[in-house]
């Protein structure tokens, strides 16, 4: 009678022609950055490209054969960032090296982490073969999250580095669990939500126009978000405890269709933002450096130097390898925003905030498009916790808000970011795999062969 | 190098940054609209039918073919009698306010399954209701295809199509 209106399309053409200019973007940075540091190509930036185009080519071949039907865009968009994070280290390693010899490169690391980040990606892919099954393991990973954040604090593997107990060492690997356990909370939260999201919302007492849920309904969530918080804090990590309550909020929001928990999430992060400003003397000097950073310049000599270097840069940038973004401390990883906004200026700094736009776009269609409760959920959880960081980290850099340590996603240097970051874009995709897949075919309903069952 | 030539390195970096990103743009673009959408033979449903049908009433229009389901019809539980007629619209029961029929049964949630039709063939599908929507004993999980007098059951409530 007529052609269904839903048409699935798997659009991997358009994904691979998408691809191979995410890549051409990366080659053509190395080769300007070579270009404008000495003046020729130099020989070993080959493998650093190479490094680029089979991460490129491993990627668009597990999402072809693993997952289809899967959303065309967010991959492309995700190699363009990890391109020009490598370019950006690569040429930041130069600029160091160049004042100090002895300074570590990071570049090649950061090829290595990328090629671990694609093997996650890829085995997200295969063992996940249906999202639905991880709301299999709501408690599982909840318990996952709250063990991974507190292995920093062991003695013996925890390990601090610059004022933060949040990595872990293992032999002569480091890696940070918070960034793991940001999924697992996600897939938590989600699980959890999806469940009880009627009683959350209907069973309850009414107070001040807000429904307040019974205390057994919401008692575990809130000990899983405050024991996760309750560790941030301890650990003095307070980047993550901002963006793990806001990822917080936003879910329950979604999950409840209840303003309330806005209202109620800006309270409680009113009170926090007081109490940390009352209680711990960092805090407070992240407060005065962002209220006033030239009252006290050399204290706030990260902040000052990052943004003479993005007023440097100006509206089109000094170009790759002409300005001096080396001068910055941390240029590398917590403020590679300000690097690429001094080397691209204002033009190429719009342009990755929009390729970050995009993958969020792309996140909450995927959330908004898929069929099943937890799916979408955790979609959403996935996505916020995106936009959050890149709000975090782009609003810091800027002097938007007070600064705290969160890597930019893709672009920064660090290994665990970047693996985890990956294995997020990959549960994205199986989302949208399984939700852009065209229905199996099933023809009678009787059979129970035929009908897809999902054992929760 | 001349100051020139990194000068259109730049300008020329910065543009193919930004044709990536519209062009990013523009297969979203042809994602949303480059779907097939069918030609309807089916003539458009007058509005009265397209408003939500709250009590029950007698479908006025028979729809094209013979051996087609024209009623969605509550046969058990507290709104047993009810019926909604099908058009081309989807039919969410529940006990929200959006629900064709708004179903006084304590296990039913807000939203908590969509009828709905490709042209030919009927569609349940659970809206990540709390208890479940069940054909027989099997929980579903996907839309499923239904046909004239299989019954779906929603809490307490179990509803067929019929002509």
């Amino acid at each position: 009678m007529s052609t269904p209106t839903w048409v699935p399309r798997r659009r991997r053409g358009a994904e691979l022609a998408l691809t191979v200019m995410a890549v051409a973007i990366g080659v053509f940075g190395y080769i300007a950055v070579g270009l404008g540091v000495s003046g020729t190509i130099p020989s070993d930036t080959y493998a650093l490209i190479g490094g680029l185009v089979l991460a490129a080519i491993g990627a668009h071949l597990a999402v072809r054969r693993f997952a289809p039907y899967a959303d065309p865009i967010l991959l492309p968009l995700v190699l363009c960032l990890n391109g020009l994070g490598l370019v950006m280290i690569h040429r930041l390693d130069l600029g160091r090296q160049a004042i100090d010899p002895e300074r570590g490169a990071f570049a090649g690391s950061q090829v290595v982490w990328t090629f671990v980040g694609i093997v996650a990606f890829a085995a997200v892919l295969v063992i996940v073969r249906d999202h639905r099954r991880l709301q299999a393991l709501t408690y599982t990973f909840g318990l996952a999250a709250i063990v991974l954040l507190i292995l920093p604090l062991l003695p013996g593997i925890g390990h601090e580095q610059n004022g933060a107990r949040i990595w872990i060492r293992l032999g002569p690997f480091s890696f940070q669990p918070g960034e793991a356990a940001k999924i697992c909370l996600a897939i938590f939260f989600a699980g959890y939500l999806v469940v009880k999201r009627d009683v959350l919302a209907l069973a309850g007492k009414r107070i001040l126009g807000i429904d307040l849920p019974r205390g057994r309904d919401l008692g575990p969530i809130l000990l899983g978000w405050l024991i996760s918080v309750g560790i941030l804090v301890f650990q003095r990590d307070l980047g993550s405890s901002l963006l793990f309550f806001g990822l917080f909020v936003v879910v329950l929001f979604v999950a409840t269709e209840r303003p309330g928990w806005l209202v109620v999430g800006s309270l409680l992060f009113a009170f926090g933002a007081w109490l940390g400003y009352t209680a711990f003397g960092h805090v407070r000097v992240r407060f005065e450096a962002w209220l006033d950073p030239f009252a006290d310049p050399d204290r706030n000599m990260q902040i000052v130097s990052a943004l003479f270097g993005l007023a440097h840069g100006g509206l089109i940038g000094r170009g790759w390898g002409q300005g001096s973004p080396e001068l910055t401390p941390f240029s590398f990883s917590d403020f590679i925003l300000a690097s690429l906004g001094e080397e691209l200026g204002l033009t190429g700094l719009m342009a990755i905030l929009l390729i970050y736009g995009l993958i969020v776009e792309r996140g909450l269609r995927i959330a908004l498009t898929c069929r099943d409760g937890f799916g979408k959920l955790l979609a959403i959880g996935l996505t916020m916790s995106f936009a959050i960081q890149v709000f975090i980290v782009a609003g810091g850099v800027t002097r938007l808000i007070p600064l705290t340590g969160l890597t930019a996603p893709f672009l920064a240097q660090g290994g665990s970011s970047i693996v985890m970051n990956w294995a997020i874009i990959a549960l994205l995709l199986r989302i949208s795999d399984q939700t852009r897949r065209p229905a199996p075919p099933t023809s009678s309903v009787g059979s129970d062969e035929q009908t897809q069952v999902v054992k929760l | 190098m001349s100051e020139l030539t990194l000068t259109l390195i730049k300008l020329g970096f910065l543009a193919v940054l930004w044709i990536f990103v519209l062009s990013a743009v523009s297969v979203i673009r042809t994602d949303i609209f480059g779907t097939r959408v069918p030609s309807r033979q089916v003539a458009k449903p007058s509005k009265k039918s397209a408003a939500p049908a709250q009590k029950s009433k007698p479908a006025k229009r028979r729809r094209g073919k013979r051996g087609q389901p024209s009623l969605l019809q509550i046969v058990d539980g507290p709104n047993a009698g009810q019926s909604v007629p099908l058009g081309d619209d989807p039919i969410i029961l529940g006990r929200g306010t959006d629900a064709a029929i708004r179903l006084n049964d304590d296990y039913v949630s807000t939203r908590h399954a969509r009828f709905a039709s490709n042209g030919e063939q009927w569609f349940v599908e659970d809206l990540g209701s709390t208890n479940g929507t069940y054909i027989g004993s099997q929980r579903i999980t996907t839309p499923v295809p239904l046909s004239m007098g299989t019954q779906v059951r929603l809490g307490k409530t179990i509803v067929e199509l019929r002509k």
